[in-house]
């Protein structure tokens, strides 16, 4: 009996490191140490459950090929984690997030399909069963075409007719469907597969007619989802770090998904439910007028050494291009010659809010160059180069000025307000969102085309002959 | 049937207790997040849902030996269990080594 408290001490000591690793990852200067708190306590959470862990109605044994098995399981899940984690480059981060928040998903979703036959008779654990089943696969599968879309694999938005009708159908027809199996609780597991795999298929209903650049609404959204579906595992098993864990993950992440909303100026039921209509981006398209004038890399250069204030406008092209080290160095070496320079940073510049941050950081910029947008926009009047690089829909007009524009109505940085505006971009190709920008073919704007990397390279070169 | 609900709610009186006062507690410790850290917390709540491997731990230890193929399942959800876990735990660390203060 006693052994039962020791666990139940071990849960309650990981749940508090969840609630208070939560609250530091929410403060710069502690966030760090937040994160390896919450980590420790899901170890001891995790090594707890394996030792100590008994059924109230004793199902449970510890044959050594089981407890092997399991350690050979957290041995490969923590190897396999713990190399993608270390390995991958700062720019796929976010599709790393999105993946791994998949898995978890397909955990619980496996934990409910191999529950379901120990539970027939008991209303209330099927029905949380389901729920969790159900919840977990979404998870699973929406996560993984986030994964695809964001690493590129699945380029373009793709548009089923009426999909608004379609999933909305679906999805009542998969809750009617889960609520069928509750209430008359076959014996036979066929059905509860087939409620799984219909799961599946809503998740990626569910994700693929969103457009690119809400993508990190979504994956905080699926991340709220799988913390709801642990916090049904723990509900069913009694376990109360579960359930914590689980319920803290899914309402702190709801928070988080709102506040992404709230940078974009969007309600989350516009982006679920879809602006990006590929008719906008269209329409949209029909009124550029006007010609876009190209500037050498010579005269970028002059145009920096002589001017006062120079303001970086970084994107996600700056991180494709693994450029945030060479931008820093061109910081750098204005700053000696007395030109102010700071970074523009919009809020959901990048693929995901502070993805630029956390790069900008990579390579060693201070914090205070860091500048969020509504202190900078002000500050565009007195500046006197604006550099954009691999940015596109955060400084696109049409955000204010084109209503038919998907994105009307997203805040953006006011760029146009400065003397000169120089945009590095690879090609003349839409942003994420896939639409033009008439930013680049207003008079004050010149275009360096090429790599971020090579061509700010070459800048800085030029810049230390000057 | 309302009497069943009535019941299983009185059961579960203890864990809807947990429930709705971590709901609180979630919304309330994120509160004021700079934008900064959304995504390394994102990533640290990615983490911390990883406790579903606890429940993947239980299932497997409540399985009979012999019952081979929900071992397998049971495998497969304590692997990805784990990768959500430890993956999650170290993209996050990884994020936030880079917000190190430097002078």
């Amino acid at each position: 009996m006693e052994i039962k408290y020791i666990l139940d001490i071990i849960y309650l000591v990981a749940s508090v490191t969840f609630v208070i690793g939560l609250k530091m990852l929410s403060h710069p200067d502690s966030a760090r140490k937040g994160n390896l708190y919450a980590a420790f306590g899901m170890a001891l959470a995790i090594v707890g459950t394996i030792f100590l862990y008994n059924h109230a109605d004793g199902y449970t044994t510890r044959e050594p090929i089981k407890i092997i098995l399991i350690l050979a399981a957290i041995g490969v899940g923590t190897i396999a984690g713990w190399l993608t984690a270390s390995k991958v480059q700062m720019t796929k981060m976010p599709e790393l997030v999105s993946l791994f928040n998949g898995m978890g998903g397909a955990c619980a979703a496996i934990i409910g399909l191999m529950e379901y036959e120990h539970n027939l008779g008991k209303t209330g654990a099927l029905a949380t069963i389901i729920a969790g089943l159900i919840i977990g696969s979404v998870s699973f599968s929406g996560s993984v075409i986030a994964f695809l879309k964001l690493n590129e694999t699945m380029k373009k938005p793709i548009r089923i007719p009426s999909y608004n009708i379609l999933n909305t159908v679906v999805m009542i027809a998969l809750i009617l469907f889960g609520a069928y199996i509750v209430y008359a609780q076959p014996e036979h597991l066929l059905l509860v597969v087939l409620l799984f795999v219909f799961a599946l298929v809503y998740g990626v209903l569910f994700v693929i007619p969103i457009g690119g650049a809400d993508m990190p609404v979504v994956i905080s959204l699926l991340n709220s989802f799988t913390g709801l579906a642990a916090a049904f595992g723990g509900f069913l098993y009694q376990n109360q770090v579960m359930l914590t864990g689980g319920i803290l993950v899914g309402s702190a992440g709801t928070i988080l998904t709102l506040a992404m909303c709230k940078a974009m100026n969007r309600p989350l039921s516009n982006v679920i439910f879809g602006a990006f209509g590929g008719g906008a981006a269209a329409s949209s398209g029909a009124e550029v007028n006007g010609s876009i004038k190209d500037i050498s890399i010579s005269d970028t250069a002059i145009l920096m050494n002589y001017a006062k204030k120079v303001v970086i406008v970084p994107g996600y092209g700056l991180a494709v291009a693994q450029a945030q080290h060479v931008i820093h160095e061109l910081e750098l070496l204005l700053e000696e010659r007395g030109v102010e320079v700071v970074y523009a940073i919009h809020p959901v510049a990048g693929r995901m809010p502070g993805h630029m941050n956390v790069l900008l950081a990579e390579s060693n910029v201070s914090y205070d160059k860091l500048v969020e947008m509504e202190d900078i926009n002000p500050q565009f009047a007195t500046t006197d180069v604006v550099l954009v690089v691999g940015a596109n829909d955060v400084v696109n007009p049409a955000a204010k000025t084109d209503p038919s524009s998907p994105i009307f109505g997203m805040p953006i940085l006011d760029v146009e307000n400065a003397t000169n505006i120089i945009v590095n971009k690879r090609s003349m190709n839409a942003g994420y969102a896939g639409i033009d920008n008439l930013l680049f073919y207003q008079p004050k704007t010149s275009m360096l085309f090429g790599d971020a990397k090579g061509v700010l390279a070459k800048l800085v070169s030029e810049l230390k002959q000057m | 049937m309302f009497s069943e609900i009535l019941t299983f709610l009185g059961e579960n009186i203890q864990m809807i207790y947990i429930i709705i006062l971590s709901v609180f507690v979630g919304v309330e410790v994120i509160g004021k997040v700079p934008a900064v850290l959304h995504t390394p917390l994102m990533s640290g709540a990615n983490a911390i849902h990883g406790v579903v491997i606890v429940g993947a731990i239980i299932v497997m230890l409540n399985t009979p030996a012999e019952n081979i193929l929900a071992l397998a399942l049971g495998f497969v959800a304590v692997v990805f269990g784990t990768l959500n876990v430890v993956g999650g735990f170290a993209v996050t660390d990884r994020m936030l080594e880079m917000f190190k203060k430097k002078k």
